[in-house]
């Protein structure tokens, strides 16, 4: 069980802002869905919720001890973190790719346990790479290539899961099935961050909402309550088609907003 | 769909036969040279007993000189495999090696200076000395230039900028020698041997090389963490900051100490781990072993090919792993090629 508490925090980057007096409490069994245009801040917020930005004002809370005091090993074991962009530098399979996310567990020089073992096992079948576990990950789809990520991710086994895009280049029928799994991670009691673009997906399987526009948190709360016409239109500067009554609902964008 | 490779996997005869071609290169290096000796003499010289009496010859030849440069030998080629493995993984560029970062240009220089200036003519030591010194004044100069960024990329600009700065300290001292014969000196200094060395200089590198080679693979699960980019690994509890500190320091420290006493040999750190790549799990941590030991094989057998080669003017080892380099490297590129 981990809450992440955030407040007033603010970040500078190359003398920009980049985020603004941002403050909200993330608890246990959220799914929380950090939606906004590109370069609002989405990915700078959950990475400074991480503390790999500095903060320039305001802080950081996990279970209420302030993240600068935290050992890396401490945090790793706490929130697992699924990096935008799919880096993997070096050809491995997906098994041993997977298994990278047993490291906060192990000592410097101990072998993979039985117990470790498992967890890739476990984690490379809730994202459905079991059947591509001896492939080389980088001759993968991409696709194939973000479950195999987020295998890895999930085989942290952390209280708290923060992934960052984590269905960009999926299918269909992949993409319910990352959310699905999402939501399922933060129904067993985890707290999941997802940074999406998928406004529909948003909807439909997030249980809260924080957007994100110019740095500033604009809105925080359900989805029915956050996606509405009006703010989509000051916020991303569409008209759009919006939903939340049925029990799927949807977010259709329809064009640019004149003036 | 079925891959068009098999799965990499780490193959199980790669640590014992290199473990096996490292007692023969040893042993080869023990035997092989202007004199032959054969395995009754080597051995008769080794426990000083029968050959009929002292065999004082195979004793002087082999203690007081293949046994210094044979061990100089080994732990140089494993130091140069090493850093070239730990450093294409902490800089996810298969191209690094442990020139890339301006350590053995700077240890270079070191010497150089100790050449040019006739310090090395005080003591035999001075010149190792003034090489490791070098090699760290090098390292300091690359943190104050690469600052606090991460990134792999500003560190290899610091680096090639610290290497710059060094070779051109090196041409200035070619430059402004004072008669061709020091010239000569240094040239050859820097084409890297370890003929007539003698036991002193394995005391001088071997504790830099211990150090170094100790703080390289205290963590080598940080490099695998690394192979998910600065945020991935950093997420899995690796503290950049510290793990950079380490490796460079480690870098400073052995490749610092293996240049001092050998002289500058190129392409062993780049090549060794390319050769042992294909046959791990491509990780970076599964390199760290496999590449030393190749290292100190590779180097080993190409210094008895530098006493084996009839030569006019001394062939230097240097010279000979840069030949080897090569078209080792242009096969496994080629190799790779087709691959995609």
């Amino acid at each position: 069980m981990v809450t992440i508490a955030i407040e007033n925090l603010e970040v500078r980057l190359a003398r920009r802002e980049v985020l603004r007096q941002v403050t909200a409490t993330l608890r246990p069994g959220e799914l929380v869905g950090v939606i906004g245009p590109n370069g609002a801040g989405k990915s700078t917020l959950v990475r400074a919720m991480l503390g790999f930005v500095p903060a320039s004002g305001g802080h950081v809370t996990i279970d209420g001890n302030a993240l600068t005091g935290l050992q890396p090993h401490d945090l790793a074991r706490k929130v697992a973190y699924l990096p935008q962009g799919q880096t993997l530098h070096w050809p491995l399979t997906v098994e041993r790719l997977v298994a990278l996310g047993r490291l906060p567990h192990l000592g410097p020089m101990s072998r993979i346990s039985e117990a470790d073992r498992l967890a890739v096992q476990e984690a490379m079948a809730r994202a459905d790479v079991t059947g591509l576990a001896a492939r080389v990950a980088t001759e993968l789809s991409g696709g194939e290539r973000a479950r195999a990520m987020l295998a890895r991710a999930l085989a942290v086994g952390a209280p708290a899961l923060v992934v960052d895009e984590p269905l960009a280049s999926l299918d269909p029928g992949h993409q319910l099935d990352v959310m699905d799994l999402l939501a399922r991670e933060a129904h067993d009691g985890k707290l999941v961050v997802a940074v999406l673009h998928d406004l529909t997906m948003a909807a439909r399987y997030c249980d809260r909402l924080l957007l994100v526009d110019d740095g500033k948190l604009v809105a925080d709360g359900a989805p029915r309550d956050v996606l509405t016409a009006e703010r989509l239109r000051a916020v991303y500067g569409v008209t759009s088609h919006v939903d939340m009554a049925g029990p799927l609902p949807f977010v259709v964008p329809l064009e640019r907003a004149k003036g | 769909m079925q891959s068009p490779n098999p799965a990499p996997s780490r193959h199980p005869a790669l640590v014992p036969l290199l473990l096996l071609g490292l007692v023969l290169v040893t042993l080869a290096s023990f035997g092989l040279g202007p004199v032959a000796l054969g395995p009754e003499r080597i051995v008769a010289a080794l426990f000083g007993y029968g050959g009929g009496g002292e065999d004082r010859v195979a004793r002087a030849i082999l203690f007081d000189l293949r046994l210094p440069r044979t061990v100089i030998g080994l732990m140089v080629g494993a130091m140069l495999g090493l850093s070239g493995a730990v450093l294409q993984g902490y800089l996810r560029n298969p191209l690094a090696e442990p020139s890339v970062l301006g350590a053995s240009n700077a240890s270079a220089l070191g010497a150089v200076i100790a050449l040019y200036f006739g310090i090395s003519e005080w003591s035999p030591v001075m010149l190792p000395i003034l090489s490791i010194l070098m090699g760290l004044v090098a390292i300091g100069l690359l943190f104050a230039l690469a600052g606090r960024s991460e990134s792999p990329l500003s560190l290899i600009l610091a680096g090639i900028a610290v290497s710059t700065l060094a070779g051109a300290g090196i041409s200035l001292a070619l430059n402004l020698s004072p008669n061709p014969f020091a010239a000569m000196e240094i040239m050859s200094w820097l084409l890297g041997s370890i003929e007539n060395r003698t036991i002193d200089h394995v005391w001088i590198a071997l504790p830099c090389i211990v150090v170094g080679a100790a703080l390289l693979l205290a963590h080598p699960r940080a490099l695998d963490a690394l192979s998910l980019g600065e945020d991935g690994a950093r997420s899995l509890g690796v503290d950049l900051r510290r793990t950079r500190r380490r490796l460079m320091l480690g870098v400073a420290i052995g490749v610092g100490g293996a240049v001092a006493v050998s002289g500058a040999i190129g392409f062993v750190g780049l090549i060794v781990p390319h050769l042992v790549r294909p046959m791990t799990d491509r990780s970076p941590s599964a390199l760290l072993l496999p590449s030393m030991l190749g290292g100190a094989v590779l180097l080993t057998g190409a210094d008895i090919l530098v006493r084996l080669i009839p030569s006019d003017a001394e062939l230097k080892l240097g010279v000979v792993t840069a030949f080897l380099g090569v078209p080792v490297f242009l096969f496994h590129l080629l190799r790779e090629r087709r691959l995609w």
